[in-house]
């Protein structure tokens, strides 16, 4: 390799090292990431398009702002935060390791000028005798030190909790985790969606990805129901459903009961109740003015079906007991949609217990065909979201390193003390890897009652 | 003695205490620190003793949760997180004058809920059903109180750097002086971050954890999600630049300042104005 070379991969390998680095992605992710707040994401909705200008459509479509959190440049920027953080640590850990692994056991006087906490004793006694009795105190009070003599000087050195200086290591690790988790669940997990009438069973669903997917196994909606507070806000939705194996219901997941917040597990794929819809069926019949001439009509659920006269209909919403809607009358309605074939769309109420009414609309609008509603057959639908993510877990266990190591870093520290005694002088140092402050006063605790055991003990 | 009453005398006390303590800014004198703390304290013992009776009440009318289900109880909430962690930072660290730009933040928060939002204690809708509710809320809330004590003391920061600037040549002192040094205040932010910044963590995950408990996707960019992750970037970049050349003192204090402001609109300006997962404020 020449120098040049050499020159390149040192200057790139301290670019993805650097703490700058480090602030402009965070400060540019914080910032880039509102875009997509605000930018509605995944299919522009034609109101949207309408609202901006072509180009501005067009250069929005370009930089991917329609699903910008998957778009290269961010991606790119997650990349990059990786790589730095990766980088960062490769390059301070060797060191860190060291001071955990190799700590300096003795006092020099050169340290001794660069700690922040020092104190002196003076003390007549044997030198072998102070060694042994600070031993013992260290080892009650503090931690157990390891001792060394260095040119006729005692060297005392005790620490604690060493190993919370990886904490930081760990919470990077802890991101790179949680990166991996959301990888596995993008490729080898789904999303998907599906509507179950009830009394029906499915054994496939629709993904996200537009796809088909087949569960290997059946699942039926025995019921689906809704159930209010006294002031009609909806307190439940609940789906009672049977998992299926080759037709037959599987023993401990029959009328499993699935609502809002309490999904069902089968085979590592998870059933979520997420909407639900009318599947019932109105019956409708048709006459002429006089009530005669009365042709039945179906109408499935939400369908649309054709009319004698060529024109369609559906139900947009129907109720068994109209008085709620309209005082003063009763029995079930539907509100249905007529669609004629001049391309004409009529919305207009229809009873079961007025044919007045039914006839009277009919007479309005000139028309010959008189429209009854007949009542429905009860069904509903449930509409289940479907998720299988086997990288959940590890996406977890990255957020349970990730709390653990911020915890560690923020609210624990290296603490270690030094003892040096020569010439009847008692040296006494102490540092702390983080939160000075806090450690000064147990330092000084930990002098003072060296001191005075000291001293009582030389008393006695 | 009704929660309602309760949080009239709350929303009272910290105005009083924020008055006192600017009073106590202007003369200096150290009883009315303590008078104005006290009354922070009694506000925070009224409105503990009125969260604890609006969630007995809620249970007397038959719909029982934990009162953090709407914008109203959320923002009574907050304001209550922010007293408590000011009134443990003055407990450790005893820099009584700081409330004087926390109480404002309190005060605020329980004069709009008090007097601008539906006080109605509502039935639980299905979505938040869970114990997770319980959980994520206090997180995040603790979390973004931690952050509006740290917004106080960097304006105070901000104040004392440019006073101790331009007193270098005038030479006069004010009630400025009464502020703790820039070394303490922003070793105090640093502090106030370090508490708020892993209950911010644990709230996205909680949150987390609740949307794949719920929904069965731990993450779906929801504006709300996004909000809280710019958040955590911002503060994450606030801790990285300690270690960073050219970044410390009132860069650092911007940044904790604009970590906040990002905090508000992810608590209160994604609902006003943009659309997501949840529901509270926006139409109500």
């Amino acid at each position: 390799m020449t120098t040049k070379n050499r020159d390149v991969l040192q200057s790139l390998w301290d670019f993805f090292c650097s703490l700058k680095l480090t602030m402009f992605l965070l400060i540019t992710l914080a910032i880039t990431s509102i875009i997509g707040t605000i930018i509605p994401q995944g299919a522009p909705p034609p109101e949207y398009v309408a609202q901006i200008s072509a180009t501005k459509l067009q250069v929005y479509k370009t930089l991917g702002f329609f699903d910008m959190y998957h778009s290269w440049w961010f991606i790119l920027l997650l990349y990059l935060l990786t790589v730095n953080l990766v980088a960062c640590s490769i390059k301070r850990l060797p060191h860190i390791l060291k001071i955990i692994t190799h700590p300096t056991t003795t006092l020099s006087s050169g340290q001794e000028q660069s700690i922040a906490n020092v104190a002196s004793i003076k003390s007549s006694e044997q030198p072998e005798a102070l060694k042994d009795r600070i031993s013992s105190f260290l080892k009650s009070e503090f931690a157990q030190p390891v001792i060394t003599e260095v040119d006729g000087a005692w060297h005392l050195f005790a620490q604690k909790s060493p190993w919370c200086r990886l904490a930081v290591y760990i919470v990077h690790l802890s991101v790179i985790v949680i990166f991996i988790g959301a990888m596995i669940g993008s490729l080898f997990g789904y999303k998907g969606y599906v509507s179950i009438p009830e009394g029906e069973t499915i054994t496939k669903i629709g993904l996200r990805s537009g796809q088909e997917l087949d569960l290997g196994f059946g699942i039926r909606c025995e019921q689906f129901s809704v159930s209010t507070y006294p002031n009609g806000a909806p307190k439940e939705f609940k789906s009672i459903l049977t998992v299926l194996e080759n037709g037959k219901p599987v023993p401990d997941y029959t009328n499993a009961r699935v609502i809002v917040n309490d999904p069902l597990q089968y085979k590592g794929i998870t059933f979520y109740q997420s909407s639900y819809g009318d599947a019932g069926t109105h019956f409708f019949t048709m006459t002429d003015t006089e009530g005669k001439n009365s042709v039945p009509v179906t109408v499935p659920g939400t369908d649309s079906v054709a009319l004698p006269d060529g024109s369609s209909m559906h139900v947009t919403q129907a109720t068994d007991d109209v008085s709620a809607f309209a005082p003063g009358l009763s029995g079930p309605a539907a509100q249905v949609e007529v669609h004629s074939t001049s391309g004409a769309t009529d919305s207009f109420v229809v009873y079961a217990n007025h044919p007045e009414l039914n006839v009277s609309y009919a007479k309005q609008h000139g028309s010959k065909l008189v429209m009854h509603y007949k009542g429905a057959q009860k069904k509903m639908y449930t509409g289940l979201q479907v998720a299988k993510d086997p990288g959940v877990w590890v996406v977890w266990l990255g957020c349970f390193l990730m709390v653990i190591g911020v915890y560690v870093a923020f609210f624990m520290s290296h603490r270690r003390v030094w003892v040096r005694i020569q010439n009847g002088h008692i040296t006494v140092a102490g540092n702390s890897s983080k939160n000075q402050a806090a450690f000064q006063p147990v330092f000084q605790q930990l002098v003072d009652k060296l001191t005075t055991d000291l001293t009582k003990e030389k008393t006695r | 003695m009704t929660s309602s009453l309760l949080f009239n005398i709350t929303t009272f006390a910290y105005l009083i205490s924020m008055l006192l303590f600017f009073v106590f800014l202007a003369s200096r004198a150290k009883a009315l620190g303590t008078a104005a703390i006290s009354v922070a304290y009694g506000g925070l013992v009224a409105q503990t003793i009125a969260i604890g009776l609006r969630w007995k009440e809620s249970y007397d009318l038959g719909v029982g949760h934990a009162p953090l289900s709407n914008l109203y109880e959320s923002v009574v909430f907050f304001s209550w997180t922010i007293v408590l962690i000011y009134a443990l930072l003055d407990i450790r660290y005893k820099y009584r004058v700081i409330g004087a730009f926390v109480m404002p933040f309190a005060l605020l928060g329980m004069a709009w809920a008090q007097l601008g939002l539906n006080t109605g204690i509502e039935p639980l809708v299905p979505a938040l059903q869970s114990n997770w509710l319980l959980y994520h809320v206090i997180t995040c809330f603790l979390g973004y109180a931690a952050f509006a004590v740290a917004c106080g003391i960097s304006i105070m920061y901000l104040i004392r750097a440019n006073h101790d600037e331009s007193s270098q040549k005038a030479g006069e002192a004010s009630l400025i002086s009464m502020f703790p040094p820039t070394r303490v205040l922003d070793d105090l932010n640093y502090r106030a971050i370090m508490v708020g910044f892993p209950l911010l963590t644990l709230g996205i995950i909680t949150g987390a954890a609740w949307a794949n408990y719920a929904w069965g996707t731990y993450w779906s960019w929801d504006p709300k999600e996004t909000w809280s992750l710019i958040v955590w970037f911002v503060y994450a970049a606030f801790l990285h630049a300690r270690f960073t050349r050219g970044w410390v003192g009132r860069r650092a204090a911007w940044l904790s300042i604009i970590g906040f402001a990002a905090t508000i609109f992810c608590y209160l300006g994604v609902n006003l104005f943009l659309s997501g997962l949840h529901s509270y404020g926006g139409g109500k």
